[in-house]
């Protein structure tokens, strides 16, 4: 087997193993009704980490996810209050992300700057402006949340598909096919793989750079919507370190932290293994969510060093 | 002074010139290529091979003169513009992504369209198409990085060549290639040539040179030295051109110790080597003795000195300091045994820019003593005076960062550093590396009185002048291996580059 294929095998037989302890734990937990609930759940969690998985493949970072699905939340709410159709909402939202997003891009490119720092900064920023727009919680009431909250494809056994995990399935699969059918992912791999190398191969490094952050910031505002949606409400502090999670979904998805080796359907995976821990320890009762925390932290350690082991073995250029 | 009869140039570089902040890099240098030749461009480190390619390729802005493909007069502001035009160039380290297949390699580049799309098929079709013109068959859903350096480097050509490529620049190409590997990349070469490319073969391996090339261009100094056709231009004349420049002050003002004067043996090297790095050699130093290192850029001077300190680790041989045997040592030990180093490049080994003549003094010193024991603030300022009178380092006081200083009182640092640990055993790599010519001589002298000191001393350079005025001994050193040593009255600047060449025919 490709070397490559490695680490996201890795992060499918974790799933797996989880998903099977569970099931040998407990009754019902092997169901798809389980598995559609960690999906919708989890989906705007996954939704921001899939656009991470561009910044980070690229050897980028993007702190600036949680405030914006904070940002998005709480614009969603207000523009709800003066009338606007949620649709219509999200797609200014979703317009402004991909905006930011590019800005941040040609930032880091233009005065080449650290990522870290130009998103810290965008982090808060953008939280800045969540509290701008309003202090307290705004709900949103509209037909379409009930709708959107109340649509749902029904699975074998007793799961179901919610609108989110909808959702986040269609822009996985969009996501898939700009990472890996197109001139500008395979560009993306290869900054990550060698920002220099790239560059005199003739890689635009530029445009890559901004369509990577704005596609980062597409997905941000993408999973501030279906949190908008999925909590019918705006909160100034919600998705607060939600960045933290989303780049732990994409490390435990295969993707490394060094750039140019991972795929976008290891972060699917990585997303739902932070789910399914958080399940598990649910349906346990008796222990508390200090646990989660916990597990996901150790989960992550271990995975990182696995990375440290594997990348060695992308390494084999001349020992002259 | 073109060659009459030939066909027409391909491509005409006149009265290029091209300075950096306070360094003239290039000036009045021309260059000729012509359709169905191998152009061999060679020059020591600094020479301005690197900024004319980047110049010819677009990487660089020009100064002056111009530039003519075809005839027609280029101004080209990208790489992307020369590429366009058919001049490619393979970079100096292997330019590719590793963790990449081949085939995600070679659909790199400059496009139609960001978010094009991709079709795998046709990519693999185009790749197996671009390696097939290079006679390579290989898996190319492999990522790059499991393939050997010439395999890496001949799908980097394969990335350069496009249908309408006319000019081939290629920038060490054999630099980390063994011997059956380059011959595969020569035959490839040929064979472009055969199909009328203009192909420019930077190398620093002068077999090499003869065996491909048809036409020789030297840089010393940002300027041309000679260019001419390859079967006009000898092997002593081509070395000649390359490095002996003229030293002007400090001629050979010494005698050289005759052999019987020497010194206890202060270490002693049996067959130190590391494959693919340099040959095991033999080499003693004694105390009072100053042992030169000299060959061409690439014959191994820099690794043997760093195998002696064991910066570079050896995987055979033993070193003997001071009459213990010491095995493979570290360059701590080395350190601890009164072995000092100076290194080549001093910015990036030997000195903190922003730290303080006396910080940087005092770092080998802290490193020595251990981390715990730091050395009292009166004891290092004590020192750093004593050094900065010692060596006549022109400074104002001892608290002046580094980086303010000139080259030359930066590579007084770095010996006042070394010496600050008070070493029987002192290396020198390139130790008059762009520095002034007063400032040159000084550390001649200075190594000289070292020497009437007691200290043994090796100095490896690229200048053949140094090394006569300052060596008793001089091992000379070519394709990686020591190839002998000279002594006394036999130092001389001809002597050396004979030996250098090979007069026994100069086999790879």
């Amino acid at each position: 087997m490709n070397k490559k294929y490695l680490p996201l095998a890795a992060t499918i037989a974790v799933f797996v193993a989880l998903f099977v302890t569970g099931g040998a734990m407990y009754n019902n937990f092997l169901s798809t009704l389980v598995l559609g609930n960690i999906l919708a759940d989890n989906a705007f969690i996954i939704i921001a980490a899939i656009g991470a998985t561009f910044v980070i493949l690229s050897g980028g970072i993007d702190l600036s996810i949680g405030s914006m699905i904070g940002l998005v939340g709480v614009c969603m709410a207000v523009l709800d209050r003066m009338g606007w159709h949620p649709l219509a909402a999200a797609a200014l939202m979703i317009c402004f992300g991909i905006l930011y997003g590019a800005l941040q891009g040609f930032i880091i490119d233009f005065c080449d700057i650290q990522p870290f720092i130009v998103t810290l900064a965008g982090l808060f920023l953008l939280r800045g402006l969540c509290f701008m727009v309003t202090l307290e919680s705004v709900p949103i009431r509209h037909d379409f949340v009930d709708l959107y909250a109340s649509a749902k494809i029904p699975l074998p056994g007793r799961g179901v598909l919610r609108s989110s995990a909808i959702v986040m399935l269609a822009s996985l699969a969009l996501a898939i096919f700009i990472a890996h059918f197109t001139r500008f992912g395979n560009s993306v791999y290869a900054i990550g793989g060698d920002k220099e190398s790239a560059r005199l191969m003739g890689v635009n490094i530029r445009r890559t750079t901004v369509g990577i952050y704005a596609i980062g910031g597409f997905y941000s505002a993408l999973a501030g919507v279906v949190y908008a949606l999925y909590t019918s409400s705006g909160y100034p502090l919600a998705g607060s370190t939600l960045e933290l999670s989303a780049i732990a979904a994409v490390v435990l998805g295969g993707t490394l932290l060094t750039g140019g080796v991972g795929m976008v359907a290891g972060t699917l995976f990585g997303g739902m293994i932070l789910g399914l821990i958080s399940t598990l320890i649910i349906f346990h009762g008796s222990l508390n969510s200090a646990w989660i925390l916990i597990s996901s932290g150790v989960l992550l350690f271990a995975f990182i060093v696995l990375h440290r082991f594997l990348v060695s073995s992308f390494d084999l250029r001349g020992t002259s | 002074m073109n060659a009459s009869a030939g066909p027409a140039a391909r491509v005409e570089m006149h009265a290029i010139g091209k300075s950096f902040p306070g360094v003239r890099a290039l000036s009045g240098v021309d260059l000729t290529l012509y359709p169905g030749e191998i152009h061999a461009l060679l020059g020591e480190n600094g020479a301005g091979k690197s900024t004319l390619i980047k110049i010819l390729t677009g990487a660089l802005d020009r100064d002056a003169g111009e530039i003519r493909l075809d005839g027609e007069p280029v101004d080209f502001r990208s790489t992307g513009e020369a590429q366009t035009s058919g001049i490619s160039t393979v970079y100096q380290e292997v330019n590719l992504i590793p963790a990449m297949s081949v085939t995600k390699n070679l659909a790199l580049g400059p496009s139609d369209g960001a978010f094009g799309i991709i079709s795998w098929r046709k990519a693999r079709a185009a790749a197996r198409q671009k390696l097939a013109r290079l006679n390579l068959d290989i898996d190319i859903e492999q990522p790059v990085g499991t393939f050997s350096v010439a395999v890496q480097q001949l799908v980097a050509i394969a990335h350069a060549l496009d249908d309408d490529t006319s000019v081939l620049v290629l920038d060490e190409p054999t630099a980390s290639l063994d011997a059956q590997e380059t011959a595969t990349l020569f035959s490839i070469l040929r064979d472009l040539k055969s199909r009328g490319m203009a192909i420019v073969f930077i190398t620093h391996f002068l077999d090499q040179v003869y065996e491909i090339s048809d036409r020789i261009s030297v840089l010393r100094n940002g300027g041309l030295v000679g260019t001419g056709l390859a079967s006009d231009i000898s092997r002593q004349e081509l070395i000649s051109m390359m490095i002996g420049r003229e030293l002007g002050e400090v001629e050979a003002t010494f005698a050289h110790k005759a052999s019987e004067e020497k010194g206890t043996e202060k270490l002693v090297a049996r067959g130190i080597g590391r494959k693919r790095t340099l040959e095991p050699f033999d080499l003693t130093l004694h105390a009072g003795e100053v042992v030169g290192l000299a060959g061409l850029l690439g014959s191994g001077r820099t690794e043997l000195t760093k195998l002696v300190l064991g910066a570079i680790r050896a995987d055979s041989g033993t070193l003997e300091v001071g009459g213990k045997d010491v095995g493979r040592n570290t360059p701590r030990q080395s350190l601890e045994s009164g072995i000092a180093f100076c290194p080549e490049d001093r910015k990036a080994e030997g000195l903190v820019g922003d730290l303080s003549i006396r910080e940087n003094i005092m770092l080998s010193m802290q490193a020595k003593n251990g981390w715990l024991r730091r050395v009292p603030r009166k004891q290092q300022e004590r020192l750093a005076s004593e050094m900065i009178d010692a060596l006549a380092i022109a400074t104002p006081d001892a608290e002046k960062p580094v980086r303010q200083l000139s080259g030359g009182n930066q590579q007084k640092v770095v010996l006042a550093r070394a010496l600050a640990s008070k070493p029987e055993i002192l290396l020198l790599d390139e130790p008059t590396r762009g520095i002034d010519v007063g400032a040159h001589a000084e550390i001649i002298m200075l190594i000289r009185r070292l020497c009437e000191d007691g200290m043994a001393l090796l100095v490896a350079s690229s200048e053949l002048d140094e090394i006569v005025a300052a060596s008793d001994r001089v091992a000379v050193m070519r394709d990686r291996r020591k190839i002998g040593e000279i002594a006394g009255e036999d130092i001389k600047r001809d002597n050396i580059i004979r030996m250098i060449a090979g007069e026994d025919g100069g086999q790879h």
